[in-house]
């Protein structure tokens, strides 16, 4: 038997060592909004492309500008943790194909206009002449060109707003899923498995708004579709890691019996995702009353599910296998 | 030298783990020679002993960046400050990080740290005596000769020699990302 028995190192740089911690609680916000705002374009554009017709709901009308705010709110976050926080700039000199934060930093500029005209064509008139009142003179010909291609080109706006939520969405799982040195952040799934969290966090916070009940019942299945989804992708990951070896086996068992298996199980699957899916379709079922806790479960469970994979994923690197 | 060799160049090390009295000279050499703020380091020393009682076996390894053939830490790196330069060793240019870490989160090797002035710092192999025809300074100041360094695409060089006729191995393969330090075994 030749068995590793101890192990001892030198080093201890900070943020390294005794393990990887260079990310906190900045990242988790911003994944966290960034996949609320995903959410947001997506089933904004997606229900008036389903309608035809415009949100009637005040809340609803304003949240493509929300989502901005909270998308600006998430971008804060990333500065905060940046190391040269002066030096942010520099993400924009350069592309870089293999790197998926820098996809990210292009997105997150692209989301703006995108949004702009997305919010600005679903304004109704009085919303619009409130806004024009208090355009300052200058800028009133570029308000009226925005709202002509925000009108004109309605259609073409409303399909790119829900690919740059996908791609939004999608890219805050990849960011993670395309380290290959940390186990648990090792799988394709994730990026996928935060865009669909990413959808149900944000019904979640539209349900929150008062909504017309023909757009509350379309978000509720929706999220309950979004839900069912994150639960497959979910076991697609375990599976993923446990058919895949020796170092998927270990990645799996940090789930399935080791450190983060309680917190994991109850926060997400069954708080995050079980419970408000139950809740669902028992109201849908027999038509109860819309209860607030439901959002408030799913987006706390979209909150734990990129807390506890970015915490998990750091502490998971090779030099930690048995 | 043609450009055509000067490209091919690839540099490589390897560390003698029946050599390595685990001394750290390498890691003080590093942190004199590149002015290491206190409190981090770019190499250090992994001991390990393997075995049951009584019968153990040590090993000592000097470690470092792996300047690896496919570096993860280039390609996540978003501002290009991460690079491959001369005979593939990874370099960082200072004025270009932002600080956003995803190197560090990338690297299989954890060998990345953030310097106090906000730009993300490693071994460079001394590539700026290299260049001058010198050794990096932990090579030079090994009191063991455990540390060779040199241009592996050479086989006549010194670490081609090592590597050939020596058993050798590299920290975490599964990684896949071509790790250019090896250690003899």
């Amino acid at each position: 038997m030749n068995e590793l028995l101890e192990a001892t190192t030198t080093r201890t740089n900070p943020g390294i060592d005794p393990s990887l911690h260079i990310w906190g609680w900045e990242i988790v916000v911003y994944l966290f909004l960034g996949g609320l705002v995903a959410g947001i374009f997506v089933l904004a554009a997606a229900l008036e492309l389903k309608s035809g017709e415009k949100p009637r709901g005040a809340a609803l009308r304003l949240m493509p500008f929300a989502a901005l705010a909270l998308i600006s709110l998430g971008m804060g976050a990333l500065w905060l943790d940046l190391a040269h926080r002066l030096w942010a700039w520099r993400f924009y000199l350069f592309f870089h194909a293999t790197s998926p934060m820098s996809w990210g930093a292009w997105i997150l500029v692209l989301i703006y206009p995108v949004g702009l005209l997305l919010g600005l064509g679903s304004l109704n008139d009085g919303q619009r002449a409130w806004l024009r009142g208090k355009t300052p003179g200058a800028l009133k010909r570029l308000l009226e060109t925005l709202f002509g291609w925000a009108d004109g080109a309605r259609r073409g706006i409303l399909v790119t707003s829900v690919a740059m939520g996908v791609a939004l969405g999608i890219y805050t799982g990849l960011l993670l899923g395309t380290m290959p040195s940390r186990i648990l952040w090792n799988s394709a799934v994730l990026g996928p498995l935060f865009l669909a969290s990413g959808i149900s966090t944000g019904a979640a916070l539209l349900l929150l708004l008062p909504l017309e009940e023909r757009e509350r019942k379309t978000l509720v299945s929706w999220d309950a579709v979004a839900i069912v989804a994150e639960l497959v992708l979910i076991a697609l990951m375990l599976l993923g890691f446990a058919t895949s070896g020796e170092v998927g086996q270990w990645a799996v068992s940090q789930f399935l019996g080791g450190p983060y298996t309680a917190v994991f199980f109850s926060c997400v699957v069954v708080l995050g995702l079980l419970v408000p899916l139950a809740m669902e379709i028992i109201e849908a079922k027999r038509h109860l009353p819309f209860a607030a806790i439901l959002p408030v479960l799913i987006l706390a469970g979209g909150l734990a599910l990129r807390w506890i994979l970015l915490t998990a994923g750091q502490h998971s690197a090779f030099r930690f296998l048995p | 030298m043609s450009a055509t060799k000067s490209a091919a160049k690839r540099y490589a090390m390897t560390v003698d783990t029946r050599q390595c009295v685990g001394c750290k000279a390498c890691v003080l050499a590093c942190k004199a020679e590149n002015a290491v703020p206190d409190g981090f380091c770019r190499q250090w020393i992994v001991e390990e002993v393997r075995g049951e009682f009584p019968k153990l076996s040590a090993e000592i390894r000097s470690e470092r960046c792996n300047h690896c053939t496919d570096a993860p830490c280039v390609k996540n790196c978003p501002t290009g400050a991460s690079h491959v330069n001369e005979g593939g060793v990874v370099l960082v240019t200072h004025h270009k990080c932002s600080g956003c870490k995803a190197c560090i989160a990338a690297c299989p090797y954890d060998a990345r740290f953030v310097h106090p002035e906000g730009y993300v710092d490693k071994c460079t192999f001394c590539l700026h005596r290299v260049q001058k025809g010198l050794s990096p300074a932990c090579v030079g100041v090994c009191p063991t000769g455990t540390l060779t360094f040199g241009d592996a695409s050479d086989p006549e060089s010194a670490v081609s020699t090592m590597l050939r006729e020596r058993r050798s191995k590299v920290n975490h393969p599964e990684s896949g990302a071509g790790p250019n330090v090896h250690f003899l075994v």
